[in-house]
């Protein structure tokens, strides 16, 4: 069980949701109070425990009053606002950012990315042939995770992860600029050259699996990787006394991938080199 | 944060230039020799990461030293800023002007932007190519913002001190020359040669360009200058704002907003301190007043940098300005010490008990950071990418605190407001748009340069006074995030509202004339590039679209009618949504002038 803690009680505000009137507490998104409301809008790079960067731009709604869209994920709600989440403008541009980010970025283990392409009849091929994509070989440098660049849509949240909102140790950034822009480390090295401690925090927070556990890594390009033949088992980490709550992704009797939950008030969704990639002792079995 | 700052030692050079910014290690945790005090050496927490604002300054340190920034380099004034190594190799790969890979010590920057392209940059590049040695590297560059004397070229040699020449208009000869041997090229001609004007009477902001010696402190009071400043004391904070809001002062950087109510909404945040900064990344290609401005005339900016200041109620004022205007900084450095030695910057000014002083951070090659919340994090140590708003700067700006950012054109004008009065001064131009307004135009024009109209005066009116050439066929207004018209709509009023109701921008007061000589499409194909290239990368409509639309445009280059008809309704398609979508102003206007090509000049049909 993970407990939630409550935070202290907040003013509620009100304002208009698609000609409806909504009430969220003081200091929510748009996103949230829509959530809230029952009413959805699609997301790539918002995350639960990160600062909203509103880099996508897919989740933008029309804010009356405001010259171009506003992105839901990042914009507090303030009283009266009249916001308008599927407006042909709006859904437009989200058209147009799947469109954009498909024809550059592999999107195929992205969740969500497929049906939006559909629902919003996007056509990635438009482009053409010869449109520009983000073409990088997989760096496999490391037996923990696998970097596949080609999937990234450059949401920052690694960036956040590791830096100052989770994990303190400032080992990647954007390197780059315009579509050169890559998530790299120092001098663009491989990983065990970096700065990196291979907690693999950016890996939780990854939305596209651009960083992917190497055992999800290896058993995709096996074809054996299967969510659906996946349980998930809660348990707590016995290497050290912090207690950190993990959660285990087990296939056919083997841990592929091992995770924490976001909402835990421990771990936030972190957890160390051991917690998440020292699993192999459980099943050694020789 | 426990940093890691890898294997690489720095050379002595490196080490050389970065003490020569940062004064010597005091610590081996700072590169230091070991000694027994580094067992109990600390200093961590706010005292050392406040110092990250020093990391831009340190990277042209590197940069202009040994002309590239080595793993060895970055990870020493990593150490000494303690900034992690991976967020100031971000920061180093943003910028155009640094590289991360060894390169000669020379690099020629060759403008191959609008008006040079037309004024010939093309065969500029290809001669330069083939007969620069081996230890020059030639460049190929946005905007150098010397658009009157095109084409342009601009050689940086590394070194203690690093050297520049600029060549303009330039040949092949001229520009090796310059790379050659930086030190010996020939003197640029006075700024006052981009003023066609000069010598004209009432003149309110180029006046003094090419009257006053730009080094001479004396001579800026003799020719009036710092009445203002007196004046602004005489009254107070609250009435030079009442001055400048009756004044009906807009900014001059693209946006229009109201400057009085800017510095009335940051003088009345209760948070402490309040910063000013002075835009000067005059970074639009086809854009060069500011840096007239302030070759001919710096002291006027640092007066109305200090009235400013004073106004807002801060005691610090950054001045943003571009890399790539060496003869600006050498100018402005010049008038800031002057000031200060005398009494008008500093803890007391003019002995009225007001602090303010200036300080100069320079770009590096950035488009984007002209943006104002980009220019905030480019000053903070940060990649320059925009931040979104809200908060506004006004309220979070500068580190966080109440913010006033100001063009230099703007911050210009604050002087005849407070010498001439506002209601003399609202009397200049027209109702909604007051006061007087620069232009820069260049390309088929005999007479190109900055030139000061009072708001009102018709495009067809300023052309004329430039000599506009026969044959005229577009004239792009506003930049390269302004949009192009036709010939026969020359009598736009060039104001704020005119401008508005013909569907075009005054933008950044550029007004660029092409003559049916040069082919729309290759025009359009690179403010395309441009747009893409300048993009930070860090929205996708922006980082993408800017992509699909060069990638359009070169199919459809040489095509008409139905063969481009598909690849036209694919750009309005990813035109809206770049326009709708983007964070910042960039994404937002990198379809304007492709737009008005299709639509005003019916290029493909």
């Amino acid at each position: 069980m993970t407990v939630t803690p409550l935070g202290i009680p907040r003013r509620m505000l009100e304002f208009t949701v698609d000609g409806a009137p909504v009430r969220a507490p003081e200091g929510s998104t748009i996103l949230d109070a829509c959530r809230a409301a029952g009413k959805d809008i699609p997301t790539l790079c918002q995350g639960d425990t990160l600062r909203p960067k509103n880099a996508c731009r897919v989740c933008v709604v029309e804010v009356e009053g405001s010259r171009t869209l506003v992105p839901a994920c990042s914009r507090t709600a303030e009283p009266g606002m009249v916001v308008r989440t599927g407006t042909e403008r709006a859904r437009h541009s989200r058209k147009i950012v799947l469109e954009l980010l498909a024809s550059s970025a592999d999107l195929s283990t992205t969740p969500g990315a497929a049906e939006w392409i559909k629902e919003y009849e996007a056509k990635p091929d438009r482009f053409g042939p010869d449109a520009a994509r983000v073409n990088e070989e997989p760096r496999i440098d490391n037996e923990l995770y696998v970097r596949d660049y080609a999937k990234c849509i450059l949401c920052y949240k690694c960036v956040d992860a590791c830096g100052e909102q989770w994990q303190n140790t400032f080992a990647i950034s954007v390197a780059g600029r315009g579509f050169d822009a890559r998530i790299a480390v120092e001098h663009d090295a491989p990983l065990p050259d970096s700065a990196c401690v291979y907690c693999g925090n950016c890996v939780e927070v990854c939305p596209t699996g651009a960083l992917a556990p190497k055992t999800e890594y290896d058993m995709r390009a096996a074809g054996t990787w299967d969510e659906s033949r996946q349980t998930e088992t809660s348990t707590v980490c016995a290497y050290c006394g912090v207690g950190c709550t993990l959660t285990l992704h087990v296939q056919d009797n083997e841990i592929v991938k091992v995770t924490s939950p976001h909402d835990n008030p421990v771990t936030h969704g972190n957890l160390c080199i051991k917690g998440r990639f020292g699993y192999q002792h459980v099943q050694n079995r020789g | 944060m426990d940093l890691h700052f890898g294997d690489g030692k720095p050379t002595d050079e490196e080490r050389a230039a970065v003490d020569a910014l940062l004064g010597p290690p005091e610590s081996s945790w700072e590169g230091a020799d070991r000694s027994d005090a580094d067992l109990r050496w600390a200093r961590g927490g706010r005292a050392a990461r406040d110092r990250r604002d020093l990391l831009l300054p340190g990277l042209h340190a590197l940069n202009d030293r040994v002309g590239w920034i080595s793993e060895g380099g970055l990870g020493y004034l990593c150490r000494r800023l303690t900034v992690p190594p991976a967020e100031a190799y971000g920061v180093a790969t943003f910028y155009a002007m640094f590289s991360v890979r060894p390169r000669p010590a020379t690099v020629l920057h060759v403008c191959t932007d609008l008006a040079c392209t037309a004024a010939g940059a093309g065969d500029l590049c290809a001669g330069l190519e083939e007969r620069a040695g081996s230890g020059v590297s030639v460049e190929r560059s946005p905007c150098l913002g010397l658009c009157e004397r095109a084409p342009a070229a601009l050689a940086v040699r590394a070194g203690d001190p690093v050297r520049t020449a600029v060549a303009a208009p330039a040949t092949v000869d001229e520009a090796v020359r310059a790379a050659d041997a930086p030190d010996s090229a020939p003197e640029e001609p006075p700024a006052v040669l981009a003023v066609p004007q000069a010598g004209q009477d009432g003149l309110l902001l180029l006046g003094r360009v090419g009257v006053v010696d730009p080094a001479s402190l004396d001579d800026y009071r003799a020719h009036g200058g710092y009445t203002a400043l007196r004046r602004a004391f005489e009254l107070g904070p609250a009435g030079v704002i009442r001055e400048v809001t009756d004044s009906g002062l807009a900014g001059r950087g693209g946006a229009a907003f109201p400057t009085g109510r800017k510095w009335q909404a940051t003088a009345s945040r209760p948070d402490h301190p309040h910063y000013l900064v002075c835009n000067a990344d005059e970074s639009e290609p086809g854009t060069f007043k500011d840096r007239v401005l302030m070759e001919g005339d710096p002291y006027a900016l640092v007066e109305a940098m200090t009235i400013a200041g004073y106004a807002t109620g801060a005691h610090k004022g950054y001045l943003y300005l571009r890399g790539e205007y060496p003869r600006a900084l050498r100018r402005m450095e010049h008038a800031i010490a002057q000031a200060r030695a005398r009494g008008l910057l500093g803890d007391d000014v003019l002995g009225q008990g007001y602090a303010f002083d200036i300080e100069i951070r320079r770009g590096a090659g950035a488009y984007i950071c002209g943006e104002e919340t980009a220019l905030f994090n480019s000053i903070e140590g940060y990649r320059g990418e925009p931040r979104s708003k809200p908060p506004f700067p006004v309220e979070k700006g500068l580190f966080g605190r109440p913010t006033a950012e100001n063009n230099v054109e703007t911050l210009v004008n604050v002087l005849p407001i407070l010498t001439m009065g506002a209601p003399a001064y609202a009397a200049v131009g027209t109702e909604r748009s007051t006061g007087p307004k620069l232009f820069c135009v260049s390309g088929s024009v005999e007479r190109p340069g900055v030139y000061e109209l009072p708001f009102g005066a018709t495009l067809g009116e300023l052309l004329r006074l430039a000599g506009v050439r026969p044959g005229l066929r577009a004239v792009l207004l506003g930049g390269a995030a302004g949009s192009f018209v036709r010939p026969d709509e020359l009598d736009v009023p060039l104001t704020f509202e005119g401008t508005r109701e013909a569907g075009a921008t005054l933008g950044s007061g550029v007004v660029m004339a092409f003559d049916a000589s040069v082919p729309l499409p290759r025009l359009l194909l690179r403010i395309a590039g441009f747009f893409r290239e300048e993009s930070c990368g860090q929205c996708v409509p922006c980082r993408v679209g800017t992509v699909r639309q060069e990638e359009a445009l070169r199919r459809i280059a040489e095509r008409t009618g139905a063969a481009a008809a598909d690849d036209i309704a694919l750009l309005r398609e990813v035109g809206r949504a770049m326009r709708d979508a983007s964070i910042c102003g960039l994404g937002q206007t990198a379809w304007n002038a492709v737009e008005s090509v299709i639509d005003r000049l019916g290029a493909y049909t």
